[in-house]
């Protein structure tokens, strides 16, 4: 008969269809918040979705897994009076391994000795060059450098961030990526316990 | 293994002595063969020892000895080892080199490119004008001595970024304080555009007289593109029409040329991972997935073995989500506007938050190291993934076919409209699934396995009456086979580590040369590099999918209604990033 | 009708009216219809263009912004959503498109080579960021924007109509409008800004002059 096939592919959005008030209605009457809650996203970005799939940005947000990148930024350690002590050592291993070179980095000298600090003066990344492929933090030595998860960063103007600008604290990247920032910490203490045993072996031999 | 394609098992060398001899420079394969017997020869490797399918033709400077050389790869239908045989020229314009288009039209395009790019002449080209960047532009630019206007040093990194990397616009160090550079003595004010009439021209030569007896009526040139919104991208095509139907046709691309192997060749090896991301942008695992399998090649090392599963993991997931947009978009150019698209794409999302939980974006997963994996699968991705290929892909595929297959409207539109058989497929180097929907079955996962494709159970899709009802269907199929090798590797999967090389961002390739190709949802994805041992490769050519598969549209064309064009370009399942790179 | 938006907030409405009543400005007025109803010129570059479209798709749905409206014809489009990277070669199109565009318009650039080449800036056939030819209002990095960055751009872009007024948009102003025209750039040995012209002889002539000196 013909109009079978079309009847049945509207069978398929019929269905569809039904599906959004259905779902609906099933959370409404276990007594749940389909919307605007964390489990209603969830179930929305799962395999049993149905009906209503749209995630109302800016209104509610999907929920990024941790490895989500977006553009790099520069972590800080809040010292004890507040100070910011910047993890970076400008060692350059960034600037090198950025496949688009779009950091750029001015090492600090010491003005006596003229050698080198482990300091950056200042620090530039050209966020409309950067092609967010997160080997600055995936290659930096120090956990100095690390991908964002803030997306909403459209401007009026062309963007080049300065140290000022990329630095942000510890306490924010430990929020955005706990395992990684759990991980990271206790690889360091590890290597510092390590330190700090040769540091006493040392003395006790001599 | 993937190295199978490296081994000779034709001695060219003893059937054409004199004409013919071994490559013998440390790392290379294959033969260089005379540029006068050039055509003899390639007649011979073709009927004679039956390689019938010439996939990449490149040029390469080799600007040291003085050298051009064309490097041809030749590959048999039924599977196996490949064959490469080159040609050498000297570097001193004209560079002449004899086209190989009688003998397998599928060269015609890359021929084309070499000339665009590298300034090799192909005599005997019934068409060779530039393909890439527009008639009149200056210079030949993937010559070694040729520099871009933002020209700064040879090869990555740059000195200027660190350690006194005061931020500078690229466009302060230019003299034209932009992406520019004109010939000397230039003057806009006395300068004619080039008006296309070599395309109009070649399109006229190319265009099927009246046929006797019919209506005499008016041809009628239309451009398409390279802005429209049933192209797929910024493709244009200049059609000659008789009334409604096709007469002559030629594609003209280029409008989306990012300089992909210039930029490559000035990268390290691993800066370039993220560069193939962009390449063909529905499937940057595939992408990451053919061109570390190239380097490792050149590498000779090992891949960890549940690395390697996971790469077949996300490169069958991404062949699913790519098939499936496949059909929206198909359904849009058809004219069904956004429901069955819209539905693909959600299945799509779930898919990408799957890439994206593992690899941290959405498109450009920059997922794939020499050696492995960057990062492991999280336990709660993984029963994601199953859940998606245990439950939701297969149910998802079969509400799509059950929405769409049987539509009446659909069938009129797909059924016996012919796109193409298998010979024709065959000499113009179509691959993927639009050569497999004429009946060959030729997917490189049996055909010339590599990573551990031997490993799966599976059948390769073959459709055979190439039509657009078959090319349609096929994708389906293609879909139900990845979700058979999905489950199996999911439930293959071995725990261990996921690189078997240690995290460096740079890394030693030895001087040789490597072809390697994968397939990609589009079609044979290749990738050709020349080490010389340095840090950053001196050749690295892409050999795209879609790019050669456009060679066929035509002679697929011609005949055809303009309606029905939108639909068969839809069929060769382009995506511009790829084919103009 | 969004009572809170357009209401100016420092008049007070009888609480018996409140909900009959209505009071705003001729400006509100004018940009809440402008700004909920941006139909972008339905048009795609290169991998930007895919998450514009995931965005236009059920997850992000910016049919709740009233930007839905994909127009194939730059006559009915009111914003050049440049998503991806503008080759030397497309350029051409893009200015005529841009030119066929009835005031008001805006261009976003979406995702670093809109913005100014991005990963392909040093290519020699890529401009270096479109704002060399058009006026750019507003800015999206990310390489590619995230359908929601992209949603997150298009909020900007409606704070920036909002702020707008109707007596002094230039495209009333009779006298000082000139239709925004951007002359078409040529293609020639390289992309010729047709505007430059007398510049680029000089460099030119200049550097023949410097290379065999
Ligand atoms: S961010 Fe890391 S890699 Fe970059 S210079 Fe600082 S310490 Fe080195
Ligand atoms: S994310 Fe990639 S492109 Fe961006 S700054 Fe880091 S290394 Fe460079
Ligand atoms: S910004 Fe990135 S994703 Fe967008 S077009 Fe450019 S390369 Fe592609």
């Amino acid at each position: 008969m013909y109009g079978k096939g079309i009847l049945k592919g509207l069978s398929v959005t019929w269905k569809r269809f039904w599906d959004t008030y259905t779902e609906d209605i099933s959370w409404m009457l276990r007594g749940k918040k389909r919307y605007n809650t964390e489990e209603g996203i969830r179930h929305r970005s799962s395999k049993d979705t149905k009906g209503i799939f749209t995630v109302q940005y800016p209104e509610e947000q999907l929920i990024v897994p941790e490895e989500f990148r977006y553009v790099p930024f520069l972590v800080y350690d809040e010292g004890a009076d507040g100070k910011k002590e910047v993890r970076c050592t400008s060692c350059g291993i960034c600037a090198k391994v950025c496949p688009p070179q779009c950091i750029w980095i001015v090492r600090t000298n010491d003005p006596v000795t003229n050698r080198p600090v482990p300091v950056p003066t200042d620090f530039y990344i050209d966020m409309d060059i950067c092609m967010n492929c997160g080997f600055c933090a995936e290659y930096c030595p120090f956990d100095a450098i690390k991908m964002d998860h803030d997306f909403a960063i459209a401007s009026y103007e062309r963007n080049v961030y300065n140290l000022n600008k990329l630095l942000k604290p510890a306490s924010y990247y430990a929020g955005i990526r706990p395992e990684n920032y759990a991980r990271e910490e206790e690889a360091r203490k590890a290597k510092e316990a390590a330190k700090a045993a040769k540091a006493e072996a040392a003395a006790a031999t001599s | 293994m993937a190295t199978a394609t490296q081994t000779q098992t034709v001695d060219l060398a003893a059937r054409f002595p004199g004409m013919v001899s071994a490559d013998t420079r440390p790392g290379y394969t294959g033969f260089i063969v005379n540029k006068d017997n050039l055509i003899e020869v390639a007649t011979a490797v073709r009927d004679e020892f039956g390689f019938d399918l010439m996939t990449a033709v490149t040029g390469v400077d080799y600007i040291a000895e003085n050298k051009m050389e064309v490097v041809y790869h030749a590959f048999k239908t039924t599977g196996g080892a490949g064959l490469v045989f080159k040609v050498q020229v000297e570097r001193v314009d004209p560079i002449e080199v004899p086209s190989l288009i009688n003998i397998w039209p599928g060269v015609d395009f890359q021929e084309r490119e070499a000339w665009d790019l590298y300034g090799i002449k192909f005599t005997g080209h019934p068409d060779l004008r530039r393909i890439l960047m527009w008639e009149g532009f200056e210079g030949h630019p993937l010559r070694k001595d040729w520099k871009e206007p933002f020209y700064e040093e040879d090869v990555k990194p740059y000195k200027s970024r660190w350690p006194e990397g005061n931020h500078t616009y690229a466009e302060e160090k230019n003299p034209y304080r932009d992406n520019l550079n004109f010939p000397e003595g230039f003057d806009p004010e006395k300068f004619t555009v080039d008006k296309e009439e070599d395309l109009y021209l070649s399109l006229e030569r190319d265009t099927a007289k009246d046929v006797d007896g019919s209506m005499k009526t008016e041809h009628i040139v239309v451009n398409m593109g390279p802005h429209h919104p049933s192209t797929h991208g910024v493709l244009r095509v200049a059609v000659t029409l008789d009334g409604e139907t096709i007469i002559g046709l030629k594609p003209v691309m280029g409008y989306l040329h990012r300089n992909h192997d210039k930029i490559g060749e000035r990268n390290t090896y691993l800066q370039i991972i993220p560069y193939t991301d962009r390449l063909d942008y529905f499937n940057s695992m595939s992408n990451n997935f053919g061109y570390v399998t190239t380097i490792e090649k050149l590498m000779k090392i090992q891949v960890a073995e549940r690395a390697e599963y996971i790469r077949v993991i996300m490169a069958e997931l991404s062949r699913v989500q790519n098939h499936l947009i496949f059909i929206g978009m198909l359904m849009n150019d058809l004219g069904t506007m956004y429901t069955p698209s819209l539905y693909a794409f959600e299945e799509r999302e779930l898919v990408l938050d799957i890439f994206e939980a593992v690899s941290g974006t959405r498109m450009m997963c920059n997922y794939f190291r020499f050696g492995g994996v960057v990062r492991d699968i999280p336990d709660y991705v993984l029963q994601k993934i199953k859940d998606l290929v245990f439950e939701r892909l297969p149910a998802k595929t079969d509400e799509m076919e059950r929405f769409l297959n049987e539509n009446e409207v659909l069938v009129a539109r797909l059924k016996g409209i012919h796109v193409l058989n298998a010979e024709d497929a065959i000499k113009y180097s179509v691959t993927g699934p639009v050569l497999r929907a004429t009946g060959v079955p030729y997917d490189l996962r049996r055909a010339d396995p590599y990573s551990i494709y031997d490993r799966f159970d599976f059948d390769v899709a073959v459709r055979h009456n190439g039509d657009m009802m078959d090319n349609y269907l096929i994708r389906f199929d293609e879909i139900r086979q990845s979700l058979r090798i999905l489950e199996q590797a999911l439930k293959q999967i071995p725990q261990g580590p996921i690189n078997s090389q240690k995290a460096a961002y740079q890394v030693r390739v030895p001087a040789g040369e490597a072809y390697g190709r994968i397939e990609s949802p589009k079609g044979e994805l290749g990738f050709y590099v020349v080490s010389n041992g340095k840090p950053n490769p001196y050749r690295y050519h892409v050999r795209p999918a879609s790019f050669v598969n456009l060679t066929a549209v035509e002679s697929m064309c011609k005949g055809s209604k303009i309606a029905d064009f939108v639909a068969l370009l839809a069929m060769l399942d382009i995506v511009m990033g790829e084919l103009d790179r | 009708m969004d009572n809170e938006k357009l209401s100016l907030p420092n008049y007070n409405i009888p609480q018996d009216i409140e909900n009959v009543v209505a009071i705003t400005t001729l400006d509100r007025l004018y940009n809440w219809g402008r700004r909920s109803s941006v139909w972008p010129l339905m048009f795609g570059l290169a991998c930007c263009a895919i998450e514009m479209i995931a965005a236009q798709t059920a997850r992000y749905d910016m049919a709740r912004f009233g930007m839905e409206v994909m127009r194939p014809t730059p006559r009915q489009a009111d914003m050049m959503l440049v998503s991806g990277t503008v080759t030397k070669k497309m350029l051409p199109s893009i200015i005529r498109l841009y030119n066929q565009m009835p005031e008001p318009k805006y261009v976003v650039a979406m995702g670093a080579c809109a913005s100014s080449g991005g990963p392909f800036k040093e290519g020699y056939n890529v401009v270096a960021g479109i704002d060399k030819f058009l006026p750019v209002d507003v800015y999206i990095p990310g390489c590619p924007p995230t359908p929601q960055a992209l949603i997150a751009g298009m909020i900007k872009l409606q704070e920036k109509i909002d702020k707008e007024s109707i007596s002094k948009v230039r495209w009333y102003n009779k006298e000082k409008f000139d239709g925004n025209y951007v002359p078409m750039p040529l293609l020639g040995p390289d992309l010729i800004d047709v505007r430059r012209n007398t510049e680029i002889r000089d460099i030119a002539a200049k550097k023949t002059t410097q290379e065999s000196a």
